[in-house]
């Protein structure tokens, strides 16, 4: 199953090949892993999407717990939160087939970022299924290239009384 | 405050940690703080290799429970700790090493003599640093010395370019460290210290099984606990020393070559304590047939230790030894264990001398292990190398001080011995220091000889010579059909020959009356003195348990077949 960990770290050098060699060395299989920094700049936040069961996440948390520098680990997979990611996707368009790529665009509420004679470059956030979603309706199209952020997440506000 | 160069800093900070002796090796990229060094107080040990420094510095800590130092310079020197650092971090040792690196200008160039030490010893410290800003060293030295020393210790590694060394350092100096990632967890969670008591309480046969922890805190408390509930006690071989093994509660080394009367206690009994410990594989061998009858509990300072490697903890306590035995011992009443304290005593006296001198061997190395026990009442410091003199010296030499068993653990380091001693005589001049051998093991750090004899320390060394890896040779017994390759020393050197080269006394031995009275010369004679023993290489050492097998399963003697 996959878990998502959102990650306090202090934001100094060195931090991301800790975390990201503490991962490949005790043999977790990172998902992705997507690092910014917060509301504070001395602080970052990193989301890591692990794939493993409940023992596995736990023995990584623990491990991201003992480095010095991390600040916090939150299993989040299960709370209230909202969770996004960004794909730029460049499509083999010919100049005839714009329309149906523009619609197809619409419909995801996706943008047009880039054009060329022969291809189009399209930028859309959403959660994981939404872009695996618009990725698949490109792919008939011929995607030249492609990249994708992995996941950011925050945990939404606890409205009370 | 006056500015003083990153250099002058640093030392300044080694003083105020109380560093007294310091084990390096010099060169072009740490000259800065070598000759701030050569100001200070501080002694500095010039060993033979880095390597040699860095497990001086480990034996150093481990004799006194202070933070060991040791120093190179960058490159080679850095990389020369490496096997010395990875020692200490997977048995827990706190040690500061401080390497030189190139100047910043140059990292990532490629430079002459650079490495990226930090990264490549990331894996293998508790943490490190690489000092960019001269102003950071007051400030870096000290998180280092509380990194290692605090929680459950380990090496710190700060890899200082050489013109952060040379630069004037305007940081402040502060007296207390502010690490809001880093805070080790004292107090146990007093709802699991309850529902440790109520275990106890109601185990019929329960048992402790102690390891490193331990030794780091708590030996007294525990030996309080065993007592109060008449407890038995198996440790493991980090644990050594941490509970007397004249004690009659003591039971012994568990686990791969363990005592048989320990190996069967674990087996049977109905409650497990672990404290301070691990779980390692070198204990548990086949994890489902671990203490099968045996509710757990399982005490340690680190978190991620919990859980781990056995995953049916029934009780899990983070904390630290000391202050959660303390917490127990307020909550219990003195117990009585008498029927299961004397099974296992039955069992221990059915067993333990099961496999005495195979008859037709001249010598063997238990039989000097035993004398050197009776001899020095288990109060000296023995620090051992790896192989089969390290398992016959776990399970015959009776040690009754807490740091006076120092061995390389967890990852088995050949060539640890030799400079642990020169490291722990450095540290208590006035105790007696002896380092048990083998003839492949010693070969890995002989030239610490030449330390140990430039710095006049008595150490004793006993070899025991087999002319082979015996203990390699034993897994090829064991697990390769007798087919025995590449264990077989041809050309060793003349030991003792060798010994006297290098300023030692030298014995050597061949025949079982004489150890008593060579070992009580050597002992006597207030110098460096190397015993070296004949032994044979067909040797092999008992109990043991073989892969798939439970604890209870171990072979206590050859299986002549
Ligand atoms: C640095 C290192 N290399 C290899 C090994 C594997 N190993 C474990 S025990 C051993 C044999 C040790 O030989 P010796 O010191 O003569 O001890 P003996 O077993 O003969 O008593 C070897 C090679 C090791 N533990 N450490
Ligand atoms: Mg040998």
């Amino acid at each position: 199953m996959q878990h998502t960990l959102s990650v306090l770290v202090q934001n100094q050098a060195g931090v991301l090949s800790r975390v990201s060699g503490l991962f490949s060395r005790r043999g977790y299989n990172i998902e992705s892993l997507a690092v910014g920094v917060t509301e504070n700049e001395k602080i970052s936040r990193m989301t890591i999407v692990v794939e493993g069961d409940n023992y596995v996440v736990e023995q990584v948390s623990k491990q991201l717990y003992k480095l010095v520098e991390v600040l916090k680990v939150s299993d989040i997979t299960d709370e209230k939160y909202v969770g996004r990611e960004m794909v730029l996707v460049t499509v083999s368009v010919e100049p005839s087939q714009r329309g149906e790529i523009i619609a197809i665009t619409e419909i995801f509420k996706g943008r047009i970022v880039d054009l060329s004679r022969k291809t189009m470059m399209l930028e859309l956030t959403g959660n994981e299924e939404k872009i695996n979603a618009f990725v698949d309706a490109l792919t008939s199209f011929g995607i030249k290239e492609m990249v994708r952020t992995g996941k950011i997440a925050l945990v939404r506000g606890d409205i009370g009384e | 405050m006056t500015t003083m160069t990153g250099a002058k800093a640093l030392v300044k900070i080694l003083e105020e940690e109380g560093v007294k002796v310091v084990f390096g090796y010099p060169g072009g990229a740490i000259l800065p703080v070598y000759s701030e060094l050569q100001k200070s107080k501080i002694k500095h040990v010039l060993t033979r290799t880095e390597q040699g420094a860095t497990h001086a510095a480990n034996g150093y800590a481990r004799a006194t429970g202070t933070v060991g130092v040791c120093i190179s310079t960058s490159g080679p020197g850095a990389t020369n700790l490496v096997t010395g650092i990875a020692t200490a971090y997977m048995d827990s040792i706190p040690l500061v090493a401080i390497s030189g690196q190139v100047a910043t200008s140059m990292v990532g160039t490629d430079a002459f003599q650079e490495v990226d030490i930090t990264g490549i010893t990331q894996p293998i410290t508790k943490h490190n640093f690489l000092v960019t800003n001269p102003d950071d060293i007051p400030r870096v030295v000290k998180e280092a010395f509380h990194i290692a020393r605090t929680g459950r210790p380990g090496p710190v590694l700060i890899d200082l370019p050489k013109n952060v060394a040379e630069a004037l350092c305007h940081g402040k100096f502060i007296s207390e460290v502010n690490l809001p990632g880093y805070k080790p967890t004292y107090k146990g969670n007093s709802k699991q210290i309850k529902e440790a008591v109520k275990l106890l309480k109601e185990g019929k046969r329960p048992l402790f099984y102690i390891g490193g922890g331990v030794a780091v805190s708590g030996a007294k408390q525990l030996g309080d606990l065993a007592h109060k509930l008449q407890i038995p006690v198996v440790n493991t071989l980090m644990g050594k020393g941490a509970f007397p093994a004249e004690d009659s509660l003591a039971l012994g080394m568990l686990g791969l070559h363990g005592m048989p009367a320990a190996n069967y206690a674990v087996s049977k009994c109905d409650v497990l304590f672990g404290i301070g410990v691990r779980f390692d594989d070198r204990v548990t061998i086949t994890l489902d047939k671990f203490a099968p009858n045996a509710k757990i509990i399982h005490l340690d300072i680190d978190p991620a230790e919990i859980g781990k490697n056995v995953r049916r903890v029934d009780v899990p306590i983070v904390g630290d030894v000391a202050t959660v035995l303390d917490t127990i011992l307020e909550q219990v009443t003195p117990m009585e264990h008498k029927a299961w304290l004397s099974e296992v005593e039955a069992f221990k006296a059915a067993n333990n001398k099961a496999y005495p001198a195979e008859a037709g061997y001249d010598l063997v190395s238990r039989q000097v292990v035993e004398k050197l026990s009776e001899l020095t009442g288990g109060k000296i410091i023995l620090t051992t190398d790896v192989g089969q003199h390290q398992m016959t010296a776990a399970q015959f030499y009776q040690a009754n001080r807490l740091g006076g068993f120092i061995s390389s653990g967890g990852l088995g380091t050949m060539g640890y011995g030799l400079p642990a001693a020169l490291g722990a005589q450095m540290a208590c001049p006035d105790d007696t220091v002896v380092c048990i051998t083998g003839d492949g093991s010693l070969q890995m750090s002989i030239n610490e000889l030449a330390t140990i004899k430039g710095q006049n320390l008595p150490v004793k060394v006993i070899l025991f010579n087999n002319n082979c890896l015996a203990l390699v040779r034993q897994l090829q017994h064991h697990f390769c059909n007798n087919e025995f390759f590449g264990v077989d020393f041809d050309g060793n050197p003349d030991f003792c020959m060798l010994a006297k080269a290098y300023g030692f006394e030298a014995y050597c031995i061949t025949k079982t009356d004489e150890i008593e009275s060579t070992l009580k010369e050597a002992l006597a004679n207030g110098k460096p003195t190397l015993i070296e023993c004949l032994t044979n290489k067909e040797d092999m050492v008992y109990p043991i348990v073989l892969g798939g097998k439970g604890l209870d399963e171990m072979l206590i003697q050859a299986d002549d077949k």
